[in-house]
């Protein structure tokens, strides 16, 4: 499946054609993505469909085996001083040693930045509750994820890159990091980037989405169109279908009897039709959730 | 501006603000000269992307519902119900599909609802004029 790059928006990640094998494994196969300037970017996909591999290429941690990785439109691999210190990085787990304190944590994130800003960590500080003596060992999963996000994005990051940062964590805290996310992007029309299991925090806060499933992309682009795109149909049989009826193009099938409902990519007059000939009708059409549309296609197996 | 954003159902956010401003303006809750709140100030309260409320505020400016003082926020518009026949019918719609499954489960014929419906709006005529 191929995706037209938005060519008039300023392009802050573009991957074109990546593949990662790691031994047998194909991690990403033939994936090209487009970030654009002061969007929100959701990634998702089960677990193992690539997500991190991909993060770690454009973070420069990996470099690509074919196809090519450009951040603010330089290869992270080959210039990864220059790239780096424009991203604010936090991964699922943020490796920071138990032994610091808060604010020990803060003076040895500030030395690696040049653009580091003092009044800003102090704020972010204040605003997430955070103790500075308090030492790493000693706080909870949220406050080391707080910690984590505070000193990700205290030298302004133009790119916040967020892995799974919601994973464990509770509702509160969760919103919390959503509501930073979204200042950030507020204030000075900043890019975030960010993975997520909780679709619902996707579909609230990001305005263009991509999918993973076992190293392929499934769709990348505006939520909004993905999701104009698509359409959930019920469907009635005159007859009991004991499996679910094979209806091409039409995604995640289920339904029991004669009541059926599956997800439609594009009009639905070419499904209705083959739907007919199959002996049934179309009752009912509705945009699909997010949840929806992740359902059908991570119930696609390709081999 | 009370709005609830729900990701059950398939419509798209921004999509949900519309319909929830104009509801509120049409239900009278919201008057012309009111201000609604800034982008930055409804996303962070609903935990939803700023422009997802822009391109909301921006589809709400251009059917006339809105209106944008440059550099002193947003308000309602003075204009009269800028809806169009197309809008009014949808927003009335449902309420119309409810009443007519549950009187075609008491067995009551369109005729009927019908005659029904012009007494009540006799009644409630009577009523608001007194």
């Amino acid at each position: 499946m191929k995706f037209p790059s938005p060519s008039s928006a300023e392009a802050v990640v573009s991957v074109s054609e990546l593949s990662r094998r790691f031994g047998e494994k194909v991690a990403l196969d033939n994936v090209s993505i487009y970030v654009p300037k002061g969007t929100v970017f959701g990634l998702i996909g089960e677990n193992g469909a690539g997500k991190t591999t991909l993060i770690k290429h454009i973070l420069g941690l990996l470099a690509a085996e074919s196809g090519t990785v450009r951040v603010f439109g330089s290869d992270p691999t080959s210039d990864p001083v220059r790239v780096l210190g424009r991203i604010g990085y936090l991964s699922e787990l943020p490796e920071i040693p138990g032994w610091m304190q808060v604010q020990e944590l803060i003076r040895y994130m500030k030395a690696f930045y040049p653009k580091w800003d003092s009044v800003y960590a102090a704020a972010l500080l204040e605003e997430f509750g955070l103790n500075p003596a308090q030492r790493i060992s000693t706080l909870s999963k949220g406050q080391v994820t707080k910690a984590g996000l505070l000193v990700a994005q205290a030298h302004r990051p133009e790119l916040l890159l967020l892995d799974e940062p919601s994973s464990g964590l509770d509702p509160m805290v969760r919103r919390e990091i959503l509501e930073a996310v979204i200042r950030v992007v507020a204030d000075e029309g900043r890019t975030v980037f960010f993975s997520s299991h909780f679709l619902d925090e996707i579909e609230r806060v990001s305005d263009h989405i991509a999918m993973l499933h076992q190293g392929k992309l499934t769709f990348c682009g505006s939520l909004d169109d993905i999701k104009e795109r698509h359409r959930v149909v019920s469907m009635r049989f005159r007859e009991s279908q004991i499996k679910p009826p094979e209806i091409q193009g039409a995604l995640g099938v289920t339904g029991a009897s004669r009541d059926w409902t599956c997800l439609n990519q594009g009009p639905s007059d070419k499904l209705s039709s083959l739907i007919i000939q199959r002996g049934g009708q179309i009752l009912d059409e509705h945009p699909p959730t997010l949840h929806e549309i992740f359902v059908a296609y991570a119930g696609t197996n390709e081999s | 501006m009370h709005i609830r954003i729900s990701s059950s159902e398939g419509v798209p956010i921004y999509v949900q603000i519309v319909h929830q401003v104009k509801s509120l303006v049409a239900s009278g809750i919201l008057s012309p000269g009111d201000e609604i709140p800034p982008i930055r100030t409804l996303a962070e309260t609903l935990v939803i992307n700023p422009n997802t409320v822009a391109r909301a505020y921006l589809e709400l400016e251009r059917a006339g519902i809105v209106r944008k003082k440059q550099g002193f926020g947003t308000y309602i518009a003075e204009t009269k119900t800028s809806f169009s026949r197309r809008e009014k019918i949808n927003a009335i719609k449902g309420r119309m599909d409810a009443l007519l499954v549950e009187a075609q489960h008491l067995s009551l014929g369109l005729d009927e609802v019908t005659v029904l419906l012009s007494e009540r709006y006799a009644v409630l005529l009577a009523e608001r004029k007194k």
